[in-house]
C-alpha cells in the first residue's frame, strides 16, 4: 500500500490573454484550470496506485477558487482533496516550507508534481520539497514505471536516462507518451459532493519582493517578404544585419 | 556587497560559454566571484581559471558527478560553496540543481532570470506573455537564461583549489539510452529551425535537417506536428508542453504561431517565419517573415546559405 501524494496548481488556462492593470497582472476576467503538467502528475499517481494499491491525495496551496482544480481530479479518481488555504504571492522558500511540513504530516511515501507551472515557468517545487525532506527526487520525468520499484526516464543532454528511485521520493512530471484520463458523469457527480480538507497555513516572511509586473518589451515590427525567393534576402540580412551566419 | 558562486555549466564534460555568460551576471549581482566546477576529474575545471572576473575557482572532486543525482550534487556543491548568492544556468538539469541548492539553505530560487537592473530581477512568467520584476533581500539561488548575458573574457587566470566532497546518491542509473540521431537537441542548440503541420508529411522534415546541417542547428517541431506524426517525438517539441528555447536565430516553417508554440520560443533572438498564410500570427513576431509555401522558399534558403558560407 502505498501513500501518494500530488500536487496540482490553479492557473490561468494557457490560450487566455495575460493583461496588466497598473503594475500587476490583471487575473479578474481570466478562466482558470489545473496546470497542464500537473495532469501528467495525478496521472501517474492514479497509475501508481492502481498498480500497487493505497491512497492518492491531491494537495493545492491556493484560495477558496482553487477548489475547483481538486474537485476536477477528484472526479478522476483522487481519493483525497486537500487545500492549505493561502491568497497571494508566496516566494519559493515559504511555498515549500509548508507543503514539506504537510508531507510530512500525512506519511506520504511518494509525491508526483508537475515540471513547471504555467505561470511561474519555474520548475522549483518538486526538487525543492525534495531536499528540504532528505528525500531522493527525478525532475522531467517523461515515463514512470511501477514494477519492481519505482523507474523513471528523463532526456538529459544526448538521451534518456532511466533510473531506479528508492521510496520516498519526489517525481516531477513532464509530458511522456502516456494518455491522461478523462472524468465520466459519476465522477463529476460524485467530486460535486466531495468535501476540501482545507488547512491554514503559516509560511515564514518572504525574503522575495514581486516588485512589478509588466508586458514584455515589443518588438519592433520586423520585415515581411512576398515568395519564396526573397529566402535569399533573408539570408544575406541574416549575415549583414543580425550578424548570425 | 555580498558575496557570488558561479555554478559552472557543462557540456559533454568540459566548461561551457555559458558559464562565462554566468559570471557577467553574477559580477552584476556582488563581488568576489567563485566558479565552483562539479567534477570526477577536476582537470576540467583549469577552462574555468581563465575567465575573467573571478577570483576563485574551486574543483569540487567527487564520483557523484560522474551521473547525474540531484540529492548527491546539491549536497556536494553545497559543502565546498560558500555563503552568497548562488548564479547557475536555466538549463533542466542545472534549474533542479539550483532549486535543491536553495532548499538545503532555506533560502529562495529565482528561475530563468533574463535580466539584472538595479538589482531586480526580471523572469518570464504565464510563459512570457508577461515580464515579472522581483527584489530580494539577502542570499538567493538564481538561474540565469542561456545567450541573455555577453560572455566574460577568457584573459583571467585563477588558480584553481581542489577540494575532494562527497554526497548520498537516491538514484541509480539502470542504462543510458543515446539518442537515435546525432542531430542536436533543441534545448542545446544556438539556432533551431521548426517544422509545422504546413510540413505536409514527416518525411518532408529532412528538407529542414538539411539546412540544419549546414548551420549546426537542431530541428524542432510544432505540437500539432508532434501529435500527427509518429516519426515526430516529443523530445523535438517546442512550446508550452514542449521545450522552452532561447536561441540566437530561430526559423518557424509551416507553423501558425499559436500562443502555445510562441510559449516556447518568444524570446530567441531573431525569429524568422516561413508561412504561405500571410496572415499567420507568427509573422507578428518575427524579425523576418517570408509569406511563401516551404516548398518554394527552403530550396532558396539552402542554396543561399550554401554561398555564403562557402
Ligand atoms: C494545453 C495546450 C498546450 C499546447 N502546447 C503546445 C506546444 O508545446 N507546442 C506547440 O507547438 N503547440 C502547442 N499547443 C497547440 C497549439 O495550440 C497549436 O495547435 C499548434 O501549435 C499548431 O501547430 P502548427 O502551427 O504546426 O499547425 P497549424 O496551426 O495547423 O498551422 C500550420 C501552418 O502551416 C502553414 N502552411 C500550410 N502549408 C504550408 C506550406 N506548404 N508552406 C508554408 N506554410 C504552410 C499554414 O498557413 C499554417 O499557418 C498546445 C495546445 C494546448 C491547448
Ligand atoms: N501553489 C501550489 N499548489 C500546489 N502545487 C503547486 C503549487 N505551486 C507549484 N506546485 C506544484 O509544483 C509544480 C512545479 O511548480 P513550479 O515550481 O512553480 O514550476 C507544479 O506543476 C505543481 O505540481
Amino acid at each position: 500500500m502505498v501513500n501518494i501524494a500530488v500536487l496540482v496548481k490553479q492557473v490561468p488556462d494557457t490560450n487566455s490573454k495575460i493583461q496588466i492593470s497598473g503594475d500587476r497582472v490583471d487575473l479578474s476576467s481570466v478562466k482558470m484550470d489545473i496546470s497542464p503538467y500537473d495532469e501528467f502528475a495525478v496521472e501517474n499517481a492514479l497509475l501508481h496506485k492502481e498498480s500497487s494499491g493505497g491512497t492518492v491525495t491531491a494537495i493545492t496551496v491556493g484560495s477558496a477558487g482553487a477548489d475547483k482544480v481538486l474537485k476536477g481530479v477528484k472526479a478522476l479518481g483522487v481519493d483525497n482533496i486537500v487545500r492549505l488555504d493561502y491568497d497571494g504571492f508566496m516566494d519559493s522558500n515559504g511555498l515549500q516550507s509548508i507543503l514539506a511540513e504537510e508531507i510530512t504530516a500525512g506519511g506520504y511515501d511518494i509525491v508526483y508534481c508537475g515540471k513547471s507551472a504555467a505561470d511561474t515557468g519555474a520548475g522549483s517545487t518538486g526538487p525543492g520539497i525534495a531536499e528540504r525532506l532528505g528525500w531522493g527526487s527525478v525532475s522531467n520525468a517523461t515515463e514512470v514505471k511501477f514494477a519492481d520499484g519505482l523507474t523513471v526516464s528523463y532526456p538529459t543532454e544526448g538521451g534518456d536516462a532511466i533510473v531506479s528511485v528508492n521510496l520516498p521520493a519526489v517525481v516531477s512530471c513532464d509530458k511522456g507518451s502516456i494518455k491522461v484520463r478523462k472524468s465520466n458523469v459519476k465522477g463529476i457527480m460524485m467530486a460535486k459532493r466531495a468535501q476540501v480538507d482545507v488547512k491554514a497555513v503559516s509560511p515564514p516572511s518572504p525574503s522575495v519582493t514581486v516588485v512589478s509586473q509588466v508586458m514584455p518589451p515589443a518588438k519592433p515590427a520586423g520585415k515581411k517578404f512576398e515568395g519564396g525567393s526573397s529566402a535569399q534576402t533573408v539570408a544575406q540580412l541574416l549575415r549583414d544585419e543580425a550578424n548570425i551566419i | 556587497m555580498t558575496e557570488t558562486i558561479v555554478i559552472a555549466e557543462l557540456s559533454k564534460g568540459e566548461i561551457s560559454i555559458t558559464t562565462n555568460e554566468l559570471v557577467s551576471a553574477a559580477n552584476l549581482l556582488g563581488t568576489n566571484c567563485t566558479i565552483v566546477v562539479p567534477c570526477a576529474d577536476s582537470t576540467i575545471a583549469d577552462k574555468a581559471g581563465k575567465i575573467s572576473g573571478v577570483s576563485k575557482v574551486i574543483a569540487a572532486k567527487s564520483t557523484v558527478f560522474s551521473n547525474y543525482d540531484a540529492a548527491a550534487w546539491a549536497e556536494a556543491i553545497d559543502s565546498v560553496a560558500p555563503a552568497g548568492i548562488v548564479v547557475t544556468a536555466a538549463s533542466a538539469q542545472s534549474k533542479d540543481l539550483a532549486a535543491r541548492l536553495a532548499a538545503r539553505r532555506s533560502i529562495s530560487v529565482i528561475q530563468d532570470v533574463i535580466a539584472i537592473e538595479g538589482g531586480n530581477l526580471s523572469t518570464p512568467i504565464y510563459s512570457g506573455k508577461a515580464i515579472q520584476n522581483v527584489s530580494v533581500s539577502g542570499n538567493s539561488v538564481i538561474s540565469v537564461r542561456a545567450n541573455v548575458f555577453a560572455p566574460a573574457e577568457d584573459s583571467g587566470n585563477c588558480e584553481v583549489q581542489v577540494i575532494d566532497t562527497t554526497g548520498n546518491v537516491t538514484t541509480a542509473l539502470k542504462e543510458m539510452v543515446q539518442r537515435a540521431s546525432e542531430r542536436l537537441d533543441v534545448s542545446e542548440a544556438n539556432i533551431i529551425i521548426s517544422g509545422g503541420r504546413g510540413m505536409g508529411t514527416p518525411a518532408n522534415f529532412t528538407h529542414l535537417e538539411e539546412i540544419a546541417d549546414k548551420l549546426g542547428a537542431a530541428v524542432g517541431a510544432s505540437r500539432a506536428a508532434v501529435d500527427t506524426w509518429d516519426e515526430i517525438p516529443h523530445s523535438m517539441q517546442v512550446g508550452q508542453t514542449g521545450k522552452t528555447v532561447n536561441p540566437n536565430l530561430y526559423i518557424a516553417v509551416g507553423i501558425s504561431g499559436a500562443i502555445q508554440h510562441l510559449a516556447g520560443m518568444r524570446s530567441s533572438k531573431y525569429i524568422v517565419a516561413i508561412n504561405k498564410d500571410a496572415d499567420a500570427p507568427i509573422f507578428q513576431h518575427a524579425d523576418y517573415g517570408i509569406v511563401a509555401t516551404w516548398e518554394d522558399a527552403l530550396p532558396v534558403l539552402s542554396s543561399s546559405l550554401a554561398n555564403l558560407m562557402a
